[in-house]
This record gives C-alpha cells, structure tokens and sequence, in this order.
C-alpha cells in the first residue's frame, strides 16, 4: 500500500475570517452568508476524515521576512506553532505536522528536479490555519496531520503558474511513492481575486473568479498559462496568489468532479471561494 | 536608465518587484520587528528613537511616522509589511485600503458590499483613475 491524493480542496485565506471566528462573531449579518456556505464543506471533510493535508499557502511576513525569501518550502517538523503576525497568535491549537511524509516529499521533489527549501522549525501563520478554520471549525485538536508547503507570492515574482501545476504533479509522484497507506487532501490556498494596496484597493473582478473556477475542473493546463500582469491586471495585486491554486490542481487527476463550490463578496478587502474537487478515480 | 515592466501600466497599484525590494528593505524590515510584542511596546513608547534602530531614508521615516500609507508604498514598502503598523495603531485592513484609495471608511465598506471596485475602467492608466464612482460593477460583470 502507498499514500494517495482523495481530493482537493481551493480556499481563500482571508485573515478577517479567522478573527470572525475566534471572535465568536460568524453568525452577525455581514458574517453569517459567508460561513453558511462553509457548512456542506466542513460534513464532507468530516466524512472523507483524511490521513494527512498538504496544505499550499503563502506566509505573510511571519514565518519568513525579507532576509530570506524562499520560492519553495516544506515544512519537516513535527508541530508548527501557531504565528504572532503583529496582534496576537490566533487562538487556534497548534498544527501537527507528518514528518516522516513531509522528509519523503522533500527529497522526492529534489530528486525530481524541484529545489525545495526545508524548514525544521516555522511557526505557521492564517495562510494556513484559516483554511483549517474554515473547513474544521473550532475543534480542541485539528483532525489530521498538516505537512505545510509555502509558496512566495510577496516578493515579486512568484512561481508561475504553469511551475505551480508541475509542483503538484511531481507531489503527486512523490505521494503514491511513500509505501504507508494514507488518505491525503491537498488545499490550495488564497485568492480570489482581491487587491490590498494602493487606490486601486478593493478590486474585485466576478467574471474573473467565476471563469477560473469553471476552468480549474475543465481545462487546467490552459490556466496555468495565465500570467502574472493578466492576474494583477484582472484580479487585482493580491489576486496573483492563486498560481498557489495550480499546485492543488496538478497534484489531482486530470478528470477530477467539481463537488461543492461557494463564492462570497466581500469578506474584508476580498473576493471568497471555497471549492472541493474530488479524483474520479477515487469515487 | 529604468527598467520597463508590463504591469507599470496597472492604475493604483504598486508591485513590490525587485526596484521596491530594493529600496523598502529596511523600512519592511523595520515593520517585521513590530511581529514581537515588546517592540510594538517600545515603538508605540518612543515611536523616532525605535525609528533610530533602523537604516531608514529620511522620506521613508517620514510616511511610517505621518502614517502616510500610499507613501510608504511609493518608498518601497510592501503591504503585507507595512500593515503591521496598522495593526499596532489598532487598525484593520480594509481601514487602510480606504485610506490608501483615498475615500471616507463608510463609503469603501459600502463599495466592498456592493461587490467592490469594478475593474472596468481600472486596467490601465490611460483609463479614468480608480475612483469609487466607477467602480459600481453593472449587472453584467455580476
């Protein structure tokens, strides 16, 4: 038996939401449409309960500064702190990691041509723990192990999309490798489109979001073309961060299900999307 | 002679490219310290003498001290950077956004709930320069 890729799974990780909930303030008006919509996605994980979440997010000045700025990272460890981002850690239990996996991914992505940054120690930031959040709720412990995988999209350039897939497609390959028998998720995160900066802040492009869902399931590879002008042209500065989405993507079968899909505006600056994605092979 | 990029041209926006992370690296690295509790003690204490500690131009000091939050972009701050000291003045996000976009806070939190800034006219400088006004998005971009 070896370790295998079920499903995944695309998420904003818009820091307002995991404040909403750990102020106890998700079912006010502004909040309550929002996480409505988190519900179906949280009783299908609950029911899929997987071994093991790679979980592909960008640290926003937490982890990592500008001192050494890594274009990709693994995190080894087997515990991630929860991160202090200039107001406070979040009130969330520490994330577990799956060091003996995330050992195994990190030299089968060198070995296969992917030069990953290896992190012993990280404490980990709402890039990650909000899609946690967001599809477990508030439980005392998270439900499965995490081996974390960040992705620079601060610094300019980020990866390209087109490397993002190829990540996710080499992870995949390093998976089905690992000779135990796991059920793994792999979350991509960030997104949608949204921008933080400069006038231009607020951006919020609908159509944009809308056609990249449709195509995530129907027609990847020609997504990943998409480059990073027509990202901060179109979705907004911020909105680059869904090359981040392409490493889920890759490591899926070509022929994946689109099982659930929830699109919200606004939640603080940003467009929301929630969306599972399971491998046909797997039903 | 400067460098030409293929997003220069993108309205209101400031990519934090290699000429920024050139520039803004002690400034964004001053706003990383504030990621530590006592420092963003000793900051709000004595906000020039914690200034001191780093290598800051003179124009950069200015914008973080005036909370000048388009200025700092403008010196080489990044956003996910020079929001920490926002966070320590005790504000959020979309307050600065609506600062930076240059709009009373109620009438960006109202553009956000009505679907945010449309993109329409907001690719290219050449266009109108984003404004609150076109940024309604019609029922045909919903």
């Amino acid at each position: 038996m070896t370790a295998h890729i079920v499903a995944g799974i695309a998420c904003s990780h818009v820091p307002a939401i995991g404040v909403a909930m750990d102020r106890g303030q998700t079912g006010t008006t502004y909040w309550e449409p929002l996480f409505k919509g988190y519900q179906p996605a949280r009783e299908w994980l609950a029911k899929l309960a997987p071994d093991v979440a790679i979980v592909v997010y960008n640290d926003h000045a937490n982890a990592f500064s500008l001192e050494i700025i890594p274009t990709f990272l693994i995190g080894v460890a087997e515990q991630f702190p929860i991160a202090d981002e200039g107001f406070g850690p979040r009130p969330v239990p520490a994330v577990q990691g799956h060091s003996r996996l995330a050992w195994h991914l990190a030299q089968s992505l060198i070995l296969d041509e992917f030069d990953m940054t290896i992190a012993n120690e990280m404490p980990v930031d709402h890039g990650l723990t909000v899609p946690l959040s967001v599809t477990c709720g508030q439980p005392s412990a998270w439900p499965f192990k995490v081996v974390p995988l960040c992705v620079n999209v601060v610094q300019y350039p980020p990866p390209t999309g087109a490397r993002c897939y190829k990540l996710g497609q080499a992870i995949r390959r390093a998976v089905e490798k690992f000779p135990e028998d796991l059920r793994v998720v792999i979350y991509g995160t960030g997104g949608m489109s949204h921008q933080l900066q400069g006038e231009r802040a607020g951006l919020i492009n609908r159509k944009f979001d809308t056609d990249f869902l449709d195509n995530l399931t129907k027609d990847p590879v020609a997504l990943t073309k998409l480059s990073h002008t027509e990202y901060m042209r179109e979705a907004g500065s911020e909105g680059v961060e869904m090359v981040m989405w392409h490493v889920m993507r890759g490591a899926l079968d070509d022929d994946v299900a689109e099982v659930y899909r929830h699109y919200h505006v606004p939640a603080s600056n940003t467009a929301v999307a929630l969306m599972i994605l399971e491998n046909r092979s797997a039903s | 002679m400067t460098q030409t990029n293929d997003y220069d041209d993108i309205p209101g926006t400031y990519v934090y490219d290699a000429e920024r992370g050139r520039l803004g690296y002690a400034l964004n690295m001053f706003c990383m310290s504030l990621n530590k509790v006592e420092n963003r003690k000793a900051f709000k204490d004595d906000e020039a003498a914690y200034l001191d500690r780093f290598k800051l131009s003179p124009e950069q000091r200015r914008t973080v001290l005036e909370r000048d939050w388009l200025g700092m972009l403008r010196v080489g701050g990044n956003i996910y950077y020079t929001i920490k000291v926002a966070f320590c003045d005790g504000l959020t996000f979309q307050d600065v956004a609506g600062m930076m976009s240059g709009v009373p806070k109620e009438t960006y939190a109202k553009m956000m709930l009505a679907g945010g800034r449309s993109v329409e006219g907001n690719r290219y400088k050449d266009a109108a320069q984003p404004t609150v006004e076109n940024s309604v998005p019609t029922e045909e971009q919903k």
